[in-house]
């Protein structure tokens, strides 16, 4: 599985002429753990999802290439779309409140994700579906297959986005700020989970955030975008010698535990990272 | 300098459900106390209690040397102000900046509007330009800037602030929290900022309370906390795990 983007760019029409979101991301990604770090309205999320076409109606999208395992996502019609989305590439979103069904049981749910990718009958998905519950370590699966979304925790939540996701046993997971809406300590076990899921199914991850010290923690490596590019790629383990002036913002204006501060830096934006 | 802020005994109880219970800490006038803790372990339910916007609660809380009733009058809402996680959520979205600034000064009769909504404006870096503007036509850190503009309309003494800068880009961030210190500094505000985030926490408060299971298992300085010198487990972890993040 290799995931190929050449040259994408997305733009959007709007009253004042085209907005470009995305110009010009080259990414060739593997069976690794990538990040992908910006601020809101760098065009992370919307190039993670262009690779399972999964963009509004309205966003008029083009590549040199833009493949998925060698299937070409710009051409591929609906069917061959839907043979990888949630199949081959499951996507987790940031918010569980908002992307569970509040009206379905947990375990319902995951079950439904089992038999619409496999030859599973329904006693079997729901068997299925409490085993995934065991996989994301819910101590006791049976109880929260049984719940319904707002019997959940957040964290509870989202290991069952993650559970629903691994059902079809995919080769791909991309996550887009899976855990923004969590605390800190939850947040922590989650990112581990994924490592741990991810390391042990052989999967590649997207992670797409916006805490830079956070994804280098879990990544292979990182690509960093501004303003719909791509400014630097670096392995997580470098991320001190980053040398882009946007990365070293990034880095700089975080406060921190281990040094006390008494006014923090504020980026600086440079023009020339428009260019 | 005397004492802003004393909550003793604090309980709060939703059903069976007891989301703090004992919970006692002061804040003196033009300081900052931080409250740090897991979701569900009471550090909003704190801060709300303080607010008045839950007035079901027992112990005792007094402000300015005044013990609060369950059910706050005009001139607790003019002296104490919040700021909300979510600047999307917390401005109305079909009122302009404009709107939102001069609610504020209607409700508590204060004269002068004009030059107050351009004054407030100024004070938290927003240009003039931004006052007949929606929300939606703002930045996620405009917005932040706005709630901040709005809670000082009645020109309060505290400022309870609920997660202020989770929900923003940590270069957004860093702007906001700057601002609140020099906020704080102009007009001696007295601040209890609830959030999960240590670093945080730490950078703009000088007194740290840790809450765990409803319960405030430790108070310390932020020096302390950053230097280790912790002496509750939970406290410990929750550095541990700050710091592992921190570093790549």
């Amino acid at each position: 599985m290799e995931i190929l983007i050449d040259n994408l760019t997305i733009d959007f029409p709007t009253a004042q002429g085209v907005s470009q979101a995305v110009r010009g991301v080259s990414m060739k990604i593997g069976r690794e753990k990538l990040g992908i770090v910006g601020e809101s309205g760098s065009g992370k999320s919307l190039t993670a999802r262009s690779i399972l076409r999964l963009l509004p109606d309205n966003a008029i999208v083009r590549a040199d290439r833009l493949s998925f395992d060698g299937i070409d996502v710009m051409a591929a019609d609906e069917a061959a779309m839907r043979a990888i989305r949630g199949k081959r590439a499951g996507l987790i979103m940031q918010d569980p409140k908002f992307s569970l069904n509040p009206v379905m049981t947990a375990g319902a749910q995951i079950a439904e994700a089992v038999t619409a990718h496999t030859r599973a009958g329904r006693r079997e998905a729901r068997e299925r579906a409490i085993d995934l519950l065991a996989q994301v370590q819910i101590r006791d699966p049976a109880r929260v297959a049984a719940s319904y979304p707002h019997e959940l925790s957040g964290g509870m939540g989202q290991r069952v986005m993650i559970a629903m996701m691994l059902a079809p046993d995919p080769e791909l997971l991309i996550a887009d700020e899976p855990t923004s809406a969590l605390d800190a300590t939850v947040q922590a076990e989650i990112l581990r989970l994924l490592d741990e899921l991810v390391s042990s199914r052989g999967m590649a991850l997207i992670l797409i955030s916006h805490d830079l010290p956070l994804v280098s923690h879990f990544c292979d490596r990182v690509a960093v975008m501004y303003a719909g590019r791509v400014v630097e790629e670096l392995r997580a383990s470098d991320l001190a010698q980053a040398r882009h002036g946007y990365t070293r913002g990034l880095l700089d204006c975080m406060p921190t535990l281990s040094h006390a501060r008494t006014r923090l830096n504020v980026m600086e934006r440079d023009p020339d990272w428009l260019a | 300098m005397s004492t802003m802020i004393s909550v003793e005994n604090l309980g709060v109880r939703f059903g069976s459900l007891e989301a703090a219970r004992g919970v006692s800490f002061a804040v003196e006038q033009g300081a900052s106390f931080g409250i740090v803790g897991e979701s569900g372990s009471g550090k909003s339910t704190v801060l709300r209690a303080l607010s008045g916007l839950n007035p079901d609660w027992s112990g005792r809380m007094d402000i300015a040397g005044v013990a609060l009733a369950p059910k706050r009058g005009r001139d607790f809402f003019r002296r104490v102000q919040m700021v909300f996680q979510d600047p999307y959520g917390s401005l109305h979205p079909r009122q302009t900046v404009d709107r939102a600034l001069s609610e504020p000064l209607e409700v508590h009769g204060i004269a002068d509007q004009e030059q107050r909504i351009l004054q407030a404006l100024a004070e938290v870096a927003l240009p003039a330009s931004v006052r007949f503007r929606y929300p939606h036509q703002l930045s996620g850190g405009q917005r932040q800037r706005v709630a901040v503009a709005r809670a000082l309309m009645s020109e309060p003494e505290v400022l309870l602030l609920d997660e202020p800068t989770s929900a923003l880009d940590v270069s957004v961030q860093a702007e906001v929290l700057n601002l609140l210190m020099d906020l704080q500094e102009r007009r001696h505000l007295t601040y209890v900022m609830v959030s999960h985030n240590l670093a945080v926490v730490a950078h703009l408060c000088a007194m740290v309370g840790v809450m765990q299971g409803g319960e405030m298992v430790e108070t310390l300085s932020a020096a302390d906390l950053r230097a280790g010198r912790a002496s509750h487990p939970h406290t410990r972890e929750l550095r541990a795990l700050s710091l592992e993040l921190e570093e790549p």
